[in-house]
């Protein structure tokens, strides 16, 4: 099978993955919008979707009213009534920039998913391989990279609209953006001066940061969230931040700026930027646990080859493969249980709270995490 | 299990997927519309949306400088965080003069926001 795969030729594999990474994010986005809509019902008491039936589901006697019940097609009637919209461009628009945002909006959101691990698998010799489709060796760094130039879209969007609240909107994003992305980047400093060890070669692999919490010994198996629990709630505050995220949406804070940047969007232009906060929210959660929740081990001091030795699967590439995505996706979509979570129980910030959590305590609170982790490592190292 | 021999031309092709997708989408999306559904322009569609009201006044409003100086200071950290990356790298392999040498650095880092804040460029008037 996987040798079949190796010989097909190049560009057909590239084209396979490419399709495969699209296959993956639009749906997870598509249901992720069904579970926002699911979990904010469950918090608020209501029953939240339970509608959208296909005539041919009807029929089936019990399986079909559950899945009603479930909302489950409501997110195909989501994505079918965006693309039968209208799809209208307003008068007032600079429409270049205008169509330019959206595309503008995907792009760093699906290059950064090709460039993060997503599971691994045990070779004849018990080594542990990581799986991803782009093993750049440095990860993360190519992560920040690209995914900071989704503030390009907002920017684009805000001033392309030729309108006011989207132009406040978009200028207020991108100074939220660029404000947190310093702390984010600052506090995943710790765990790489933790991870660079002597005699390896020195790398921002987001796999090494999973293969070091994999370790034997009490250090050598605690997840970073518990070595570095500051720079974990550093990152994840952050990540609120970055991806605009509730206590955090003055992007769109709809009660003073209507829908932000994307107010005089509609219809698919309007769902792509829908899918890349999604997108965006899945590769953040994906890095997050990573980094801090031991990526593809199933709990603190377990890892996954003691895990598949204990249910006797080691030998068996395709089931640890599997097994293993499996935990990872589970760690992710339970982050992202938590990001809804959040939204639904804390009130939006004021815009001088936010500027002021991300400069004057975020920002100090990082620098003095990665001076006493510079220090403390540089002590038990020599 | 490296699926791409050269994972960096992996991204790059990637970049031409990601940019191309959206765009074969909303291609989509636009025949649809040219062929099958009723074009109905009207004025009020056109129009800037102001809370359903009448637009009034140019769009090109005022807004505060402040955001401005958020932007500079950021770019003053942000290339200084950048070089905090090679150090957490190569950390291991450092002798402690560098460490020391990078301490100052991080120090002079934090001395910048120091002055910002004092200055009041931090605070949100």
């Amino acid at each position: 099978m996987a040798d079949f795969y190796f010989n097909l030729p190049l560009w057909f594999r590239l084209l396979v993955q490419g399709f495969a990474v699209i296959m993956v994010v639009f749906p997870i986005a598509g249901f992720c919008s069904l579970a926002e809509r699911k979990v904010s019902a469950w918090i608020q008491g209501r029953p939240g979707p339970n509608r959208a039936l296909p005539v041919f589901i009807a029929w089936v006697p019990v399986l079909g009213p559950f899945l009603q019940r479930l909302g489950i097609f409501h997110f195909m009637a989501d994505g079918g009534k965006m693309l039968f919209k209208e799809d209208s461009l307003p008068g007032h628009v600079n429409k270049f920039y205008f169509i330019l945002a959206p595309i503008v909006a995907m792009m760093p959101a699906l290059t950064t998913v090709t460039t993060v691990p997503f599971g691994a698998y045990l070779d004849a010799a018990g080594q542990v391989i990581p799986l991803g489709l782009a093993r750049v060796d440095i990860g993360l760094l190519a992560v920040f990279a690209v995914s900071s130039l989704g503030v390009y879209s907002l920017i684009l969007a805000g001033w392309a609209s030729n309108s006011k609240y989207p132009f406040l909107g978009g200028v207020r994003a991108s100074a939220q953006l660029i404000s947190y992305e310093l702390a984010m980047t600052l506090s995943v400093v710790p765990v790489f001066l933790w991870i660079n060890s002597p005699g390896m070669p020195g790398t921002m692999s987001l796999a090494r940061a999973v293969e070091f919490q994999s370790l034997p010994g009490f250090f050598g198996g605690a997840w970073f969230i518990f070595i570095m629990p500051v720079a974990a709630l550093i990152f994840l505050v952050s990540l609120f931040a970055e991806t605009n995220r509730h206590p955090f949406d003055m992007a769109e804070g709809e009660a003073d700026l209507v829908g932000g940047f994307h107010t005089e969007y509609g219809a698919f232009k309007w769902g792509l930027f829908f899918v890349a906060e999604y997108a965006h929210m899945l590769i953040g959660s994906g890095v997050f646990t990573l980094l801090f929740l031991g990526g593809w081990n199933p709990l603190p001091w377990v890892t996954l080859a003691q895990f598949a030795a204990l249910l006797h699967v080691a030998q068996l590439p395709l089931v640890v493969g599997l097994l293993s995505i499996g935990i990872f996706l589970g760690k992710v979509i339970a982050l992202i249980f938590f990001f809804m979570w959040v939204r639904w129980t804390v009130p939006r910030f004021r815009y001088d709270q936010v500027m002021k959590l991300g400069w004057q305590k975020l920002l100090p609170l990082a620098i003095a995490n990665l001076i006493a982790y510079a220090i403390g490592i540089a002590v038990i190292q020599k | 299990m490296t699926m791409n021999a050269h994972p960096y031309a992996f991204l790059a092709v990637f970049l031409a997927v990601a940019v191309a997708f959206p765009l074969i989408l909303l291609s989509v999306a636009q025949l649809w519309f040219r062929f099958f559904q009723p074009a109905k322009p009207s004025l009020d569609k056109g129009s800037a949306y102001e809370c359903g009201i009448e637009p009034t006044g140019d769009s090109w409003i005022q807004f505060k400088a402040h955001y401005y100086l958020y932007a500079i200071l950021f770019l003053i950290f942000d290339v200084e965080v950048l070089f905090l990356l090679p150090f957490a790298v190569a950390f291991t392999g450092l002798p402690v003069g560098a460490l020391v040498a990078m301490l100052v650095f991080i120090l002079l880092l934090a001395e910048g926001l120091v002055w910002a804040w004092q200055r009041g460029h931090l605070e949100w008037k």
